[in-house]
């Protein structure tokens, strides 16, 4: 269905352009049909911005993103206009993502009218996707500032859903909303992730939550996949040790993004992991297979082992 | 809605209360004496017997607070005096004058925002390229350059080398006479203007509802000018609002330079000649004035955004 390879998105600051930030820095990975991919890690890590180039709304620097067999990173304007509809992103801030002169109706109409649908049968479908997201056909008619985060979510999900999609890009969809209403919209989201059956890219700081939503899970540490795995052996056998962290403590003490000027060997957890070895510091670790479907990137997962049995 | 067009239209009576009465004390505490000042001759004398009699036929014998409640009942009959210099009435005065301003100011607004908001949207839409610096910098040129510096040069340039326009003067009222007084006012205004439509375009270009209309495959001039440019209009339209008002008041200098017969220029000689019933009738106009496009920049709101129109129904 999707698979990534190689994506770098590549951020260039300071004031002479000296500094450059990799926030998506060689990530790999694929997405079976009807699964739900989550990608876990700190604020910052790149999680976000690896989910934008994933769709093109952030052009990524290096790498190939094949979608349903097509090359998107490749395709000019035109033809991606053309694909767009089939994968859809569902934003953090439901506030943010509806536009504030719309009414909700007109925002979940607009995707339609641009879709070959018939102009008359526009009304019926929206009120359509309207129940089907939960909400009233009353709040068709509402501005987004007259209807809560939860509700605007909802419509957001509509929205998305109009254009019939297979896959969804879903950035921390409940962050910003109550934690009783979290719960709803991660249940409708899974509802609806089966009946439609789409495929899902899930991304969450919040392992809990992945447990909850996905079937395989990534975990990024400074803009690198350091471990992918099946949710039981993320859970069960976590091998990384940020992984390992990430499952111990509920506390993120996130750190500074560190300006990388040039290409350095060392591996991005070097300063903070508890197995550093001399290799560490001069032989970047790649994602290798070290179970079945359970890669981790890390030199010294067998001494853990060994330090585990003692 | 109706409510709320009220409520505004009752704050005008205290605004305008307090403005006339400042205008008025102001008045009254500079220097000189009102009835000599106005039948000073050009050598500087004044007969003392005329001085007597206009002193009481203008009412000026008596207290202030009575002189402002006669001055006041005269305003709410409509009658805004008389000119000490030329007895032309002031509301004539004002009219024949606002005419003029007024056509001058809805021609600047036009020139500024025909180079405003293309090139504010141009400038937000190639942020950080060659194009986004080139304007900008342009609009730091046109904010520096003052108003009769700009108006000098441009004399200079078309009517006296390429003599293409007349230098100053309203004329019989035809276009030509305006260009000049135009640009010059319209291409300062601009400059501002350019610049918050371009930091507005900016900051409504990074919602993810800009996002999220892209990522359903909305054509990119559909974006913009569907999601991105209304609502980025708004602080836009508060200033463009705000300097429309400035503009009706007459432009002092530039009125002056290019001898345009507008309210500015009234003003300023009215000052000059310390013509005391003709400022006070400009300065309750201009208020006047002030208020009510303010009130329609409240009103352009509720078009914009929603959010008003529910806030003020309920």
């Amino acid at each position: 269905m999707l698979k990534v390879s190689g994506l770098k998105k590549t951020y260039i600051t300071g004031t002479f352009h000296k500094c450059r930030v990799h926030a998506v820095n060689d990530v790999s990975f694929h997405i079976t049909k009807g699964q739900t991919f989550g990608i876990v890690g700190e604020s910052g890590c790149g999680k976000s911005t690896l989910g934008k180039c994933v769709l093109r709304l952030t052009e990524p620097t290096e790498g190939k993103i094949i979608f349903n067999g097509t090359e998107i990173t490749s395709l000019d304007k035109e033809s991606l206009r053309s694909i767009r509809p089939k994968m859809q992103m569902i934003f953090q801030d439901p506030d943010s993502s509806l536009n504030p002169r719309k009414t909700l109706g007109q925002s979940i109409a607009e995707p339609l009218k641009i879709s070959e649908i018939e102009t008359g049968r526009i009304s019926e479908k929206v009120e359509e996707l309207v129940r089907h997201v939960g909400l009233l056909p009353e709040h068709i008619d509402r501005y987004p500032h007259q209807l809560s985060g939860g509700q605007n979510q909802r419509a957001v999900l509509a929205r998305a859903l109009a254009l019939e999609p297979v896959f969804i890009v879903a950035d921390e969809p409940t962050a910003s909303l109550d934690v009783s209403v979290q719960a709803q919209i991660l249940n409708l989201l899974k509802d609806l992730k089966h009946e439609y059956g789409l495929t899902m890219l899930f991304i969450s700081h919040d392992l809990e939550l992945m447990r909850h939503m996905c079937d395989r899970i990534a975990v990024m540490y400074m803009g690198k996949i350091v471990e992918i795995a099946s949710v039981e052996n993320i859970f069960h056998s976590p091998m990384h040790p940020f992984t390992r962290l990430l499952l111990n403590e509920n506390e993120n003490d996130s750190e500074e993004i560190s300006c990388a000027s040039g290409i350095s060997n060392i591996c991005c957890y070097y300063n903070n992991c508890p197995l550093k070895t001399g290799k560490c510091a001069h032989d970047i670790p790649y994602l290798t297979e070290h179970m079945q479907e359970h890669f981790v990137a890390c030199h010294n997962i067998k001494s853990m082992h060994i330090i585990e049995n003692d | 809605m109706i409510e709320f067009i009220v409520r505004r239209v009752l704050l005008l009576i205290p605004v305008l209360t307090l403005i006339s009465a400042v205008s008025f004390g102001i008045i009254y505490i500079t220097p000189g004496d009102t009835a000599k000042n106005a039948l000073m001759s050009p050598s500087g004398g004044a007969n003392e017997k005329a001085v007597e009699e206009f002193r009481i036929q203008q009412g000026l014998d008596k207290p202030i607070h009575i002189q402002y409640l006669t001055w006041m009942g005269k305003v709410l009959h409509g009658d805004l005096g008389y000119s000490y210099m030329t007895n032309e009435g002031v509301s004539d005065a004002i009219l024949r004058t606002f005419g003029a301003t007024l056509k001058l100011a809805i021609v600047s607004m036009l020139i500024s925002l025909l180079i405003a908001i293309p090139a504010g949207i141009i400038a937000a839409l190639k942020h950080g390229t060659i194009i986004d610096d080139l304007f900008r910098f342009t609009a730091l040129f046109g904010v520096s350059m003052p108003n009769f510096w700009q108006a000098y040069i441009m004399i200079i340039v078309f009517a006296l080398f390429l003599k293409v326009l007349p230098s100053s003067g309203y004329g019989s009222g035809d276009l030509s006479h305006i260009i000049l007084p135009a640009i010059t006012l319209g291409t300062g205004y601009a400059a501002v203007t350019m610049r918050l439509m371009r930091a507005s375009m900016l900051d409504v270009l990074r919602q993810d509802y800009i996002r999220a209309a892209r990522a359903k495959g909305l054509p990119e001039y559909l974006v913009i000018s569907r999601h991105a440019l209304k609502n980025s209009l708004i602080p836009v339209v508060t200033m463009a609002g705000l300097n429309f008002g400035y503009l009706l008041n007459g432009s002092v200098i530039v009125e002056t330079i290019f001898s345009w017969p507008g309210l500015g220029k009234l003003i300023v000689s009215s000052i000059l000649t310390k013509d005391y019933p003709m400022i006070q009738g400009c300065i309750l106009f201009i208020a006047v004035i002030f208020v009510l496009i303010n009130f329609a920049v409240d009103l352009s709101y509720a078009y914009l955004n929603p959010r008003i129109r529910y806030e003020t129904r309920n």
